[in-house]
């Protein structure tokens, strides 16, 4: 589980999360959504220990990621795995090289076991034989299976999505929708998506919070959003500037 | 007016001290790495290739101009500057401890810092604006041990290489212009050099390209690591990597100067 207590951050004297409060029990698939520049992408960053908070505390598994060393906060990362807006895979290694990387670096396996993973998670991203092209050679829907992959090679407890579905096209974004729910089914993972995609976010949500002005202003139940009377949250899913 | 100078100087102070305390901290992090990266011998053989090796072209043609302009230089302070004070029989000898001590390390360290320490800060900034440096993070591997740690290591230990393959070719440079230009034999060119030959000067120039091959690395990684803002901002950190890179071989030889002679 991972508690999010009264979190604030700032950059340059620019308050983005005021006070954030959020718990996401095991097992759920809940989204954030909310605004652009709200803080969403920041708080998942900050959940991960890739940014510190300026106040607060998150606690997962009952460990407090903001008040770690350096070295713990390295151990705690092998519970995540995380999907770049992006994708972010290294430009310089092939598909395999990406998805092999964490393998390497942080389990015992030969090199046998290895590409036996890599051919097993590919499959399960829908995505064989790609394995020897370079991230240039893939489409944009492509690269966020890869990215995907890479992040579910160690088995994590909690996957992160930062905007999966940003930059493609509406059947392509579906696909990666149906990939989540996939894989979240399969795999039995915990899941917090950042989107600003409503379809996405109704899709594939068990439970949704929305960020606006650096604080929770809903949190529930796709269904509780959807008949939500907070003004926010109507303009928002309705796509509206003014009410 | 006065207020905002002060607040300038002060400032800009505050910002060197910044960056000193920055690339201190990535020094201490990389030594602590040291055992990771003899750990991962393909990390280090890559970067070695790609800082030694590939930097051989360009170091081959630097040197033998290097050594060919040095004794033709020489030769004209021996027959007019000085007029005869010297005789030709010793331009062999000048030539040598010239390219040893100061020439090759620093044009070497120069050529590095142009090839390879831009080219660090380019690679890691584009790293980091592309969020790869952070993708490395989210999968618990640290970048100052998977990235900084191997360039730093390898120009560490290829500039020295670089340095001893640009004392041969920069010889060679000087011994064809001493021989075809000016009619020195083989024989009191490379006599000179042999007589008048100190070990002390080599020690020096390995230890000046130990300090300009790590210092190059550790400047590229850290501005590389620091770079913001998309591509001007990549462009921005290649432009102070090598800036910064070359005024610290210069600024660093003439301490090292001091304090070895």
């Amino acid at each position: 589980m991972i508690e999010i207590n009264k979190v604030k951050k700032s950059f340059d004297g620019k308050s983005v999360l005021k006070d954030i409060t959020l718990t996401i029990p095991d097992g759920q698939t809940i989204v954030i959504v909310g605004c652009s520049g709200c803080g969403k992408s920041v708080l998942l960053k900050c959940i991960m220990g890739l940014l510190t908070v300026d106040q607060g505390e998150i606690i997962v598994d009952d460990e407090n990621v903001c008040a770690m060393k350096h070295k713990d906060i390295y151990r705690i990362r092998q519970k995540f795995g995380m999907l770049f807006q992006s994708a972010a895979l290294f430009d310089s290694m092939t598909v395999e090289e990406n998805i092999g990387l964490p393998l390497r670096e942080h389990s015992d396996l030969d090199e046998d076991e290895i590409e036996a993973r890599i051919r097993h998670i590919l499959k399960l991203v829908q995505l064989p034989d790609v394995e020897k092209k370079y991230p240039a050679e893939l489409s944009g829907g492509m690269k966020k299976r890869v990215g995907l992959a890479r992040a579910l090679i160690i088995n994590p407890r909690y996957v992160l999505f930062d905007e999966p579905t940003t930059g493609l096209d509406p059947v392509m974004a579906d696909n990666i929708n149906e990939l989540i729910i996939e894989t979240h089914r399969k795999l039995n993972i915990t899941s917090i998506v950042v989107t600003h995609d409503m379809e996405s976010a109704f899709k594939i949500g068990d439970r949704i919070a929305m960020i606006s002005r650096g604080r929770i202003v809903f949190h529930g139940s796709p269904g509780e959003f959807e008949s939500s009377k907070n003004k926010v949250v109507h303009m928002f899913m309705k796509g509206r500037a003014k009410t | 007016m006065i207020l905002r100078v002060f607040q300038r100087i002060g400032a800009a102070v505050i910002s060197y001290f910044r960056e000193i305390g920055i690339l201190a901290i990535l020094l201490y992090r990389i030594i602590a790495s040291t055992g990771y990266v003899f750990r991962r011998p393909r990390l280090l053989l890559d970067q070695m290739i790609r800082i030694g090796v590939n930097s051989l072209p360009l170091i081959s043609v630097v040197s033998i101009f290097t050594g060919a302009v040095t004794a033709w230089q020489a030769a004209y302070q021996f027959q007019i500057v000085i007029a005869g004070a010297l005789s030709l029989d010793f331009l062999g000898a000048a030539s040598s401890a010239a390219i040893l001590i100061e020439l090759s390390p620093v044009l070497a360290g120069i050529v590095v810092a142009g090839r390879v320490g831009a080219s660090i800060a380019a690679e890691l900034g584009t790293m980091k604006v592309t969020e790869q440096i952070d993708a490395l993070e989210s999968l618990a591997i640290d970048p100052v041990q998977y990235l900084a740690a191997p360039r730093f290591t390898a120009g560490y230990i290829m500039l020295p290489v670089l340095v001893i393959y640009s004392y041969l070719i920069a010889h060679f440079g000087a011994y064809v212009v001493a021989s075809i230009m000016l009619g020195i034999s083989t024989n009191t060119f490379f006599g000179s050099v042999q007589r008048y030959f100190l070990v002390y000067n080599v020690y020096s120039g390995m230890l000046k390209a130990l300090v300009f091959g790590g210092g190059t690395a550790l400047i590229g990684c850290s501005i590389g690591f620091q770079a913001s803002g998309g591509a001007e901002g990549v462009g921005r950190a290649t432009i102070r990597a090598f800036v910064f890179s070359s005024a610290f071989i210069l600024i660093a030889d003439y301490v090292l100067a001091v304090i070895l002679f």
